[in-house]
């Protein structure tokens, strides 16, 4: 008893403190940033946290949202994929953010997943991934296959003429998907089995030899020859090298990427890969007033004006831009009003065109395929028409073409057409 | 100077007509920047038809990506950029036209196709060169791209070509045409010409003729042409085989180098001194950014900074070798637990010093030019380069291992202290001081390896751990204490590597190399060359 009243009078000062500082932190709304900065994944994550860091700062220059100024909050979880969602925890249910800009890898926002579920949270999720996937808290805004990868083999063998295919993927969960669904959608456009060719390599692979001499003999066949990639992270750098050396270049069998873009070209001597592709739904390159404005902008605020930007980078702009514009639509950042907001929303993209939040939590992309040049910039060859809307289950895999994914009529991520059922939370 | 009088009649020969190909010129040049890709495959034709001077510089810098349209008034120039400006050159008249800021031009674009067609179109202003090499890529060029036009020109030349190669070269392209010829005689000696040719082309068209066509008809009507193409292609069939053996072997031995120069240094510090280093692969890590830094520091001598990079990685490698063994090793021989901690510990330490110094990322290592390309046997068989000067710097790194260890008074002192440290001190040797050496020398070797291993994959601080579990690995295989063992052992691992890759996938294959090293440890725990006498024992 003693002790409690001796400790009461500080009690009561600290209690006092305690509360002013939640009324200081109730004048900003807390914005999350879950990205990597050390570890593996830091060379890819890193410069995302840059990206949402300057968003916020351009925000709050505007008079930040609801009157309030924004704050981030950036925690590390260090490539670590369990880590991922003990920070993403800390982050919902200690710092209490409205919402939380983060991951790169598919696991890592599989680990998360579930803790914004339960807390319902609200993410946003930058990078092109496998599909197959649709959370009521979660916002792709980066490419679902059918933006990225199916558009990518379209205009191989449209416009290039390809014939034979070769999938050359790292061995887990984002190229194998990947790669069963195009070649589901090869044999239905009535590619045989003999002219594909599937190969998986581990992680940070290094001895491409026997592999480049296969995929050289495979596309001397007669038959124009392109090779898919899937090849993630560093293992890239020997591959192209041994693609050099064994004289293969981008005319004779071209090698179109859907991992390598610009931040990763940028520690790579790009001399010998020059005229090889890359998918994705911006590039640095591109002419347009907005790009050329924003990039500026992108310099000035890291103070280095040789500074990359690209497509997840680009894809955290769209999902900011359309966060701002749901909270100011709800009036609140409650997460469930928020959430109802988001759908059919649209924000224009630094290219050109329309990003427009769909039913299914993920966003309309513009398409486009470049080559690479000397500098390790891309040139555009082609891109699509207009924007693709991003279908979250493919139509091409014969376990998810029935389901739909619809937030707004459905409330259902995984409903199934044919059995006129919700199986809830499950997504495999 | 009897070239320079047939340019100068063909010049004053084409004089009145070059008005109107200037015309000609102009108007289909201003449509490029506008066109499609594919008409500006067409275009391109025309432009070669026209042939006026100054084509191929057109053609060439388009092929490079350096032709631009000046936004203002859509004229188009050949640029060289040079820090943020353009140094321009009319493509009409071929005068320099000033340098200027990049802004207001925009690039004509060019796709992988369109480098295609203008690679053919300038092969054939090259197919009359004096230059015997360009007459001969020339060749080689058209022959990836074969229509009615090259198919013509190549003919043309057949005719004047003096040198027997280019002959060859040619007289295969034009049997390859030959072949849907409408004349069976001339199909018939066209596969005749084509017989030893190991070119897939021919492969592909010689398989062509022996299919048969939806109705059951056979695509090649002739019965003596398609006896002379299935006899063709059995010999084909044999020699690619052949060949596909040899280079599975090649492929297997120059994995096995990486390995042994991987192991090689261990085999030093851990099959002669009996130390576990968990820290080699960084030793050899540091070996790798060693080659970086010497890069950095002669921008303009890449080929010749490798070379230097071989003794300042030895150096770097060894120093930080020896301090390891003065600093920690030395306090911790027998121990074999606590070493294996400490030299953890090192690595990690060492992967946090790079990682702080050098920033987190992979480094940009170049390979020098005569590091680059492949060398050809024939259409079969081609080692690249960079492998072929690993297998030999390889066997030169273990050549010089072998004579120091043999041949010198560190080398005796060495074999002597691993044999009987107490019977080595009696006879005056400074065991502590040899011990600080040998251990340097292991590590300076690991540098070297470093130094090869930056030319074959990613400088990160990563770098060492990716080899540390090979490098193990080749020295308990071979057998601890054996250089020989080593070789040897390396290379069978890369060659039992490369024999399985094909059949079971990279990722299996390397699964299976390791379940056969298991079980063969169980059956020779000593390895394939254990060392033998009293000392093995101790």
């Amino acid at each position: 008893m003693n002790v409690i009243q001796k400790c009461a009078g500080p009690l009561a000062v600290l209690a006092g403190l305690a509360m002013t500082t939640v009324a200081s932190a109730a004048d900003t709304i807390k914005v999350g940033i879950l990205h990597s900065l050390s570890g593996t994944m830091a060379i890819s994550e890193t410069t995302l946290k840059d990206t949402v860091l300057m968003l916020i700062d351009e925000q709050n220059k505007k008079g930040g949202v609801l009157g309030k100024k924004l704050e981030a909050v950036v925690v590390d979880p260090a490539s670590n994929w369990p880590l991922f969602a003990e920070k993403a925890a800390q982050l919902l249910e200690k710092d209490k953010v409205a919402v939380v800009f983060g991951c790169w890898t598919s696991v890592s926002r599989k680990s998360v997943l579930p803790v914004f579920e339960k807390d319902n949270g609200l993410l946003f999720y930058p990078v092109q991934y496998e599909g197959e996937e649709s959370s009521k808290n979660v916002i792709y805004t980066g490419a679902a296959p059918n933006q990225q990868a199916i558009p990518a083999v379209d205009y191989l063998m449209k416009d290039v003429g390809v014939k034979r295919w070769v999938l050359a993927g790292t061995d887990y969960v984002y190229p194998r998907t990947t790669n069963k669904i195009l070649e589901a959608y090869l044999k239905a456009k009535g590619v045989k089995s003999e002219d594909i060719m599937i190969n998986y390599t581990p992680f940070g692979h290094s001895d491409w030899q026997s592999i480049v001499a296969d995929i050289k003999k495979f596309g001397s066949a007669g038959k124009k020859t392109a090779v898919v990639s899937t090849i993630n992270g560093d293992a890239n750098v020997p591959f192209y090298k041994e693609l050099a050396n064994q004289k293969i270049s981008a005319e004779d069998i071209p090698v179109v990427a859907f991992s390598v873009g610009e931040e990763e070209l940028s520690g790579l001597d790009t001399k010998p890969l020059v005229g090889h592709l890359a998918a994705w739904n911006y590039f640095m390159s591109v002419k347009s007033p907005a790009n050329d404005e924003w990039i500026k902008k992108w310099h000035a605020f890291t103070k280095n004006p040789k500074r990359t930007f690209n497509d997840p980078m680009e894809a955290h702009v769209i999902g900011f831009n359309l966060w701002v514009k749901a909270v100011q639509k709800a009036g609140t950042t409650d997460t469930e009003k928020v959430i109802a907001a988001l759908p059919g929303l649209e924000t224009p993209n630094l290219t050109g065109g329309t990003a427009k939040l769909l039913p299914n939590h993920h966003i309309t992309k513009p398409v486009y395929i470049g080559e690479v040049r000397a500098d390790g910039q891309f040139d555009v060859v082609w891109k699509t028409d207009k924007e693709v809307p991003g279908d979250a289950w493919s139509d091409f895999l014969p376990g998810s073409k029935d389901i739909e994914a619809d937030w707004v009529t459905l409330k259902c991520g995984n409903y199934n057409t044919k059995t006129k059922t919700c199986s809830g939370t499950k997504y495999e | 100077m009897r070239l320079l009088i047939a340019i100068a009649i063909l010049i004053t020969s084409i004089m009145p007509a070059r008005a109107a190909d200037d015309a000609a010129f102009t108007a289909v040049l201003s449509k490029l920047p506008e066109a499609s890709y594919a008409e500006k495959s067409d275009l391109i034709k025309q432009l070669v038809e026209i042939h006026r001077a100054g084509t191929k510089e057109l053609l060439n810098a388009f092929l490079e990506g350096r032709l631009y349209v000046r936004d203002s008034d859509k004229k188009i120039f050949i640029v060289e950029s040079s820090d943020d400006a353009f140094k321009l050159t009319d493509a009409v008249t071929n005068q320099t036209a000033g340098t200027v800021s990049q802004d207001g031009f925009s690039k004509i674009g060019v796709n992988n196709q369109l480098r295609r067609v203008l690679r053919a179109a300038l092969a054939q202003f090259d197919l009359a060169s004096p230059d015997r090499d360009a007459r001969l890529a020339a060749v080689k060029e058209m022959q990836r791209s074969m229509d009615a036009d090259t198919t013509a020109a190549l003919r043309d030349r057949l005719a004047k070509e003096l040198d027997s190669a280019i002959k060859k070269e040619i007289a295969n392209a034009v049997a390859l045409a030959d072949l849907s010829s409408d004349d069976a005689k001339v199909r018939l000696q066209a596969v005749t010409t084509l017989h030893g040719s190991l070119n897939p082309d021919v492969y592909n068209r010689l398989q062509g003729l022996l299919e048969k066509s939806p109705e059951g008809e056979y695509v090649e009507p002739d019965e003596a042409v398609r006896t002379a193409a299935a006899a063709a292609i059995t010999r084909i069939d044999r020699w690619r085989q052949i060949y596909s053996a040899i280079e599975t072997l090649l492929f297997g031995l120059s994995l096995g180098s990486v390995l042994v120069l991987a192991g090689i240094g261990l085999a030093i510090t851990f099959g002669v001194m009996g130390v576990i280093n968990m820290a080699h692969g960084e030793l050899m890590m540091l070996g790798a950014y060693t080659t970086y830094v010497m890069q950095l520091l002669m921008p303009h001598y890449i080929g010749a900074s490798i070379i230097v990079a071989i003794p300042a990685a030895f150096l770097v490698s060894g120093l930080m070798g020896v301090l390891i063994e003065r600093g920690i090793v030395r306090f911790l021989y027998g121990r074999p637990l606590e070493t294996l901690l400490a030299t953890f510990g090192v690595s990690l330490i060492l992967q946090q010093l790079v990682r702080d110094v050098f920033s987190p990322n992979n480094r940009p290592v170049e390979t020098p030019q005569w590091m680059a390309g492949s060398l050809q046997f024939n259409e079969a068989l081609s080692i690249t380069y960079i492998r072929l000067y690993i297998i030999i710097f390889t066997l030169a790194v273990f050549a010089v291992l072998l004579l120091t260890l043999k041949h010198t008074r560190l080398g005796l002192e060495v074999r002597a202290v691993s044999q009987n440290r107490n019977m080595a001190k009696a006879m005056g040797i400074r065991t502590e001081w040899v011990d600080a050496l040998t251990f340097g020398l292991g590590s300076g070797i690991a540098g070297v390896a470093g130094v090869a291993l930056s030319q074959l994959t990613n400088v990160g601080p990563n770098l060492g751990q990716s080899y540390i579990v090979d490098s193990f690995m080749v020295v308990v295989f071979g057998g601890v204490g054996n250089l020989w063992g080593t070789q040897i052992g390396g290379a069978s691992l890369g060659i039992i590597n490369k024999l399985l890759e094909p059949y079971s996938g990279a990722v299996l294959a390397k699964i299976f190399v390791l379940i056969f090293l298991i079980l063969f440890i169980q059956r020779r725990p000593r390895g394939l060359f254990p060392q033998k006498g009293r000392a093995a024992e101790g």
